[in-house]
């Protein structure tokens, strides 16, 4: 039996006869965990002692905020495959993510400023992580721009690689620059995995479940949104031999 | 490649545009924001260290297109791409053109301009300092910028929209700097890290500015 690789998944043909199978599977679960975890986590767990019920927005905010820094990230990765082994589907994977990046982003960004408003008494402060996921917004709109611009779809894949590359390098120079040119308003990581002091149990395992859900979320739109990607090149290029011929 | 700076150098002096027009933007927009927050001399004092930065930077912006732009259309960025200078060298020399031509004189203009908006008198040595150091930075950054949209047909918008979010660090700590220094306080290690963030561009940045303009001339 042929040895399976990674990489077979660079065939658009492979990849689409793949995620047709796996798509549906992902999505039912991505639903599955949204629902279970975020009505468990809003009907079925306690109020917050302090904060209320202003602390189930949790719920929505940590796994946006988290999904839109981990997408970035997965743009990261497909840009340098795509420069180091020129595979169109990781390309497109890339351009797929952005703009389901840039709505994560602009989730964390509503929910944390529907949660400040009662708790802080505002709705924005400029406190370095709130300040910091307002520039990785622009970042991704930076990206978007470009991939639009771009009339060629491969120059546009290697500009916008290049682009996501250093644009990456200076958003973590921002991330520290924002942190040394004001002082936090924002509590520390809800979630890690060193510190023994996570949030309790009881908000912990609806968290988990909601995370999972935006993950597969994310998975599953960025499939969807690539299976398009592919499809529209297909359509074009036959458009373009149906004027030739 | 020295001719080649000198060459960029004259044509930016012999075509007025750039040299003239970023210094004239920053004395407009220094002298608008006494009419948009008032004229109270304080509170002018407080800010002048941030509207100074975010002049000079928007000063800078201003003529980031025409680094690449006129020699894309006439051609001469094939040839310089097919001549025996490394193209990295080339993007270096067309920022430093660049600085010279913007850079420089936004940071020799900038006291006038402090005077204006009444900064501390301890701020000016820091405000020089700190324009002269990180100006390189925002020069090479906008080249890099300018590499990436060199072929589009309006590239402007999409350059500031590209450029600015790269901007923030320098910004960040250069204005730290100056308004540290211009309150008395310590001001070296906004400097230095701002400086770092200067060399660390000029070391990097041609590279993928060169890389994408090699994408560009395809």
């Amino acid at each position: 039996m042929k040895r399976m690789s990674l990489w077979e998944y660079a065939n658009p043909k492979k990849f689409m006869a793949t995620t047709n199978v796996v798509l549906p599977w992902i999505s039912v679960l991505a639903a599955i965990c949204l629902v279970v975890g975020l009505v468990w986590g809003f009907f079925f767990t306690p109020d917050d002692f302090r904060q209320g019920s202003t602390v189930k927005i949790i719920y929505l905010h940590v796994p946006s905020a988290l999904m839109a820094i981990n997408a970035w990230l997965m743009m990261l990765v497909a840009s340098l495959i795509w420069l180091v082994r020129r595979h169109h589907v990781s390309a497109l994977a890339a351009r797929a993510a952005a703009p389901v990046g840039i709505t994560f982003t602009l989730i964390a960004l509503f929910t944390g400023a529907v949660w400040g408003q009662p708790m802080w008494g505002t709705w924005w402060a400029w406190d370095p992580r709130l300040t910091s996921f307002l520039i990785l917004f622009l970042f991704y709109l930076g990206y978007v721009a470009l991939w639009e611009a771009v009339e060629n779809p491969d120059t546009a894949a290697d500009l916008t690689s290049v682009l996501c590359i250093v644009g990456s390098v200076f958003a973590l120079l921002s991330r520290y620059a924002v942190n040394f040119w004001n002082q936090g308003l924002h509590q520390g990581a809800t979630l890690s995995m060193d510190k023994e002091e996570n949030i309790a149990d009881i908000f912990w395992y609806p968290l988990l479940v909601a995370i999972a859900g935006f993950v597969l979320l994310f998975v599953a739109l960025v499939l969807m949104r690539t299976r398009t990607e592919i499809r529209a090149r297909r359509l074009h290029a036959l458009q373009m031999r149906e004027r030739m011929g | 490649m020295i001719r080649l700076f000198s060459r960029d150098l004259t044509l930016a002096v012999r075509a007025g545009g750039g040299f003239g027009l970023g210094l004239a933007f920053f004395l407009i927009v220094t002298v608008l924001v006494p009419f948009g927050v008032g004229a109270d001399t304080a509170q002018l004092g407080r800010i002048a260290p941030g509207i100074l930065w975010v002049g000079a930077l928007l000063a800078c912006l201003l003529s980031l297109d025409r680094i690449f732009q006129l020699d894309f259309e006439d051609g001469s960025l094939d040839l310089l791409a097919t001549a025996p200078v490394p193209l990295e060298g080339v993007v270096m020399m067309k920022a430093l053109a660049h600085w010279v031509t913007t850079g420089l004189p936004l940071t020799l203009a900038a006291p006038v301009l402090g005077l204006l908006l009444n900064l501390a008198p301890a701020g000016y040595g820091w405000l020089v300092l700190s324009l002269a150091l990180g100006t390189p930075a925002l020069s090479m950054i906008g080249a890099f910028g300018a590499a990436l949209t060199v072929g589009l047909k309006r590239g402007g918008l999409l350059l500031s929209l590209l450029v600015l979010p790269l901007y923030v660090p320098t910004l960040i700590f250069g204005a730290e700097a100056v308004s540290r220094g211009a309150s008395g306080q310590a001001a070296t290690t906004p400097l230095i890290l701002m400086a770092a963030i200067t060399l660390g561009t000029l070391a990097l940045l041609p590279f993928a500015a060169a890389a994408a303009l090699r994408i560009n001339l395809r």
